[in-house]
């Protein structure tokens, strides 16, 4: 993974990890994207098939996903399937996110935070930047150990 | 046996670290019991009935005299001087202060240990076959596997909030000594035209709702391993049901839509996920593999072991079995004792099964998944002074397999889900059965309990199994017959109405007379149970 940019936590306690600038429209839900052309940003509920957006990720500049409760652990897999897919427009955690998920959710390509309470800027450093290495390749480009072991 | 490198290290020390600051944030009330729940869970740390209890992961039940005298620490400076095994092949300290938690996972990393998952909605330790690497009929050591299995399942992003807890167990042998078909994933290596490769059942499980996991792919070569649990994963990630607790686990799905469709999704899921390069290279493999090569055996000289004591020679017959190598054989200490808690050991016990396994199995332990400890490589010339050490420590119940080598949960002596007390009932039953000669004479019989309907005591696996249910606020047990964790899998089934615990004692008493009325010649009691079928013992008990 790259270190951590310095959180850039906005007036909404959003956090982000990209240089662009945040996407403004707001995000429609999966039924009405499918349904309508021209939308840039969706939102995906914990139970929705991230897979249905595949054939548009081109046009997509944000995709929020629901976390209702941190216990959900569905949007990781959602995350990982659009990464995987190639998309590489902004990747939102929205809802119940906590300080010690965010490590997972970056590993899963999740590259913004919308967290439901604040969460602490320098807790969330500290979690983000302890662990130097990984066992498994994910979708964060970090190199796993058994490549490094081995070259 | 695996040992560490630089990464496996600094992954459990960054861990120790981590928890550490979780631990503090939560004595200093920045986060809530709530929110502190699924952390500590998923290092191993439950609220007991009485205190904490932390349970500490012994990879696929694997372990070196250093890491065994480490345990005996720990029970002896932060517990109350014992320490109870596990049916995972795990060890659980029952009497820990929350404060001493991350100085426990300090000191256990120095020993190359780590409470990583032993609980929560995540991958747990991996278990497998306690003879690995010296069973006679091994097609592969399941060690390597299970190793690999370790290292992909650890802190794995995608798989840390799951449904409900998830249990994956590898064997190498057709002989299944570690119920692998009773797991979330159970992976049989085998060999096929030359390549290996591993079967995968996926969807068994014990608990309310007992099922023995279907085969989903008759063979995945070892090169494809990870990147087909990652998809038989993602399917159940995504699908798995999250509306009801006691549905969440995979043994539902696959069953709620068939192992037929499940299987489909998981080979969809496969194709995707294999594209992504997740499989570690060869020389990953073989780099594990070096590390569980066979130890110095040296050539057997032919002598035969001296039966002369007869003692010995019960214990001999009964929890020693034979090894590949010429020479040595397994030992089996049992943790079963008459009137004992199954599973516990004390320091002083645990210390000295590390010496017997440092001085005489080349520094190798194995903890069973009947909570019991086997040391795998000891040579047959040494098998008297081993019993003779083991004797003198009460470790040496000559009780393998038998009645009173008995599987409970800890019940409501501890647990804060049980319904009911396992352990004296557990006790009650070695009592009823205290002479040896009886216990030989109805051979090998698997009992097993449970407290509650989670079925951490196996009883849906046990030849005879007890479930504690309540019953209008008193403790009830329910009996149930033929059950098997074995190669030949079965669930048990219920008797009829409960008892309380004495009268279940009787119920088992009479179940063994009416087995020994009716067995033919060579059968066990599990076989005289499959062939007449129930209706004789339910005669029996409640006529």
């Amino acid at each position: 993974m790259d270190k951590p940019m310095s959180l850039s936590a906005n007036a909404d306690g959003l956090l982000r990890y990209r240089d662009d600038a945040p996407h403004e429209e707001p995000a429609v839900t999966l039924d009405a994207f499918l349904g309508q052309t021209n939308a840039t940003a969706v939102r995906i509920e914990a139970g929705d098939d991230a897979r249905a957006l595949i054939p548009h990720l081109g046009q997509i500049a944000l995709v929020e996903i629901s976390f209702p409760s941190f216990r959900d652990g569905r949007g990781y897999s959602a995350a990982r399937i659009l990464r995987e897919a190639g998309y590489d427009g902004e990747l939102r955690a929205q809802g119940d996110v906590l300080v010690d998920q965010l490590l997972p959710m970056r590993r899963c390509g999740f590259d913004s935070f919308a967290p439901e309470s604040e969460i602490d800027a320098a807790t969330a450093e500290a979690s983000l930047s302890r662990y130097e290495n990984f066992y498994q390749k994910a979708a964060d480009g970090v190199v796993p150990i058994w490549k490094k072991r081995h070259g | 046996m695996y040992k560490y490198d630089t990464y496996d290290q600094q992954m459990v020390d960054n861990r120790v670290e981590e928890f550490r600051d979780q631990v503090k944030r939560r004595l200093a009330g920045q986060i809530t019991e709530d929110q502190f729940k699924p952390l500590r869970l998923m290092n191993g740390l439950y609220l007991q009935l009485h205190a904490y209890m932390l349970r500490v992961a012994i990879p696929y039940g694997t372990l070196d005299s250093r890491q065994m005298r480490m345990l005996a620490h720990i029970a002896r400076k932060y517990d109350r001087d014992y320490g109870h095994f596990t049916t995972r092949q795990n060890i659980q300290f029952n009497w820990i202060k929350l404060e001493d938690t991350p100085d426990i996972l300090a000191e256990l990393a120095t020993v190359e240990m780590h409470a990583i998952q032993t609980s929560g909605n995540c991958i747990r330790n991996i278990s497998a076959d306690q003879y690995a690497g010296a069973a006679a009929d091994e097609v592969a050591d399941p060690r390597i596997w299970a190793e690999l299995l370790r290292q992909w399942s650890s802190f794995h992003p995608e798989f840390t909030y799951l449904p409900r807890k998830f249990k994956i167990c590898v064997i190498g042998a057709d002989e299944d000594r570690a119920a692998m078909r009773l797991h979330d994933i159970g992976i049989q290596m085998v060999m096929r035209d030359g390549v290996l490769g591993g079967r995968i059942h996926v969807g068994g499980g014990m608990g309310r709702t007992p099922m023995i996991a279907p085969e989903i792919r008759d063979f995945v070569p070892a090169d494809d391993l990870l990147s087909y649990l990652e998809a038989c994963l993602r399917v159940y990630n995504r699908y798995g049901r999250r509306d009801n607790i006691y549905k969440a686990r995979i043994k539902i799905l696959v069953h709620e839509i068939g192992a037929d469709e499940y299987r489909r999704q998981v080979e969809e899921e496969f194709i995707a996920v294999k594209a992504l390069g997740l499989d570690p290279p060869q020389a990953e493999f073989e780099r594990i593999t070096q590390m569980f090569a066979d130890p110095a055996f040296v050539a057997d000289d032919g002598t035969a072991v001296d039966r002369s004591d007869p003692d010995f020679a019960l214990w001999l017959d009964q929890n020693v079995k034979p090894h590949k190598q010429p020479g040595y054989a397994i030992v089996n200490i049992s943790l079963k004792p008459q009137g004992g808690i199954p599973g516990d050991a004390t320091s002083a016990q645990i210390d000295l099964m590390a010496d017997l396994g440092e001085r005489y199995s080349f520094d190798e332990l194995r903890v069973t998944h009947a909570q019991n400890i086997v040391l795998p490589h000891v040579r047959q010339a040494d098998l008297y002074t081993v019993w003779q050490q083991l004797d003198a420590a009460g470790l040496a119940p000559a009780n393998l397999d038998l009645i009173s080598d008995i599987i409970a949960c800890p019940g409501l002596d501890y647990c804060s889900l049980a319904n009911a007390r396992s352990i004296p009932l557990a006790q009650k039953i070695t009592e009823r059965f205290a002479d040896p000669a009886r216990q030989r004479d109805i051979g090998e019989l698997k009992l097993k309990i449970s407290g509650c309907i989670n079925a951490c005591g196996h009883h849906h696996a046990g030849h005879i199994g007890i479930l504690g249910v309540d019953k209008k606020g008193t403790e009830n047990f329910q009996l149930s017959l033929g059950g098997s964790g074995a190669e030949d899998v079965s669930l048990g089934k219920i008797t009829g109405p409960g008892f309380d615990e004495d009268g279940v004692v009787d119920a088992v008493e009479r179940v063994t007379e009416t087995y020994l009325g009716l067995r033919e010649e060579g059968e066990r009691f599990l076989d005289t149970y499959r062939r007449v079928g129930m209706a004789p013992f339910k005669e029996a008990i409640y006529g």
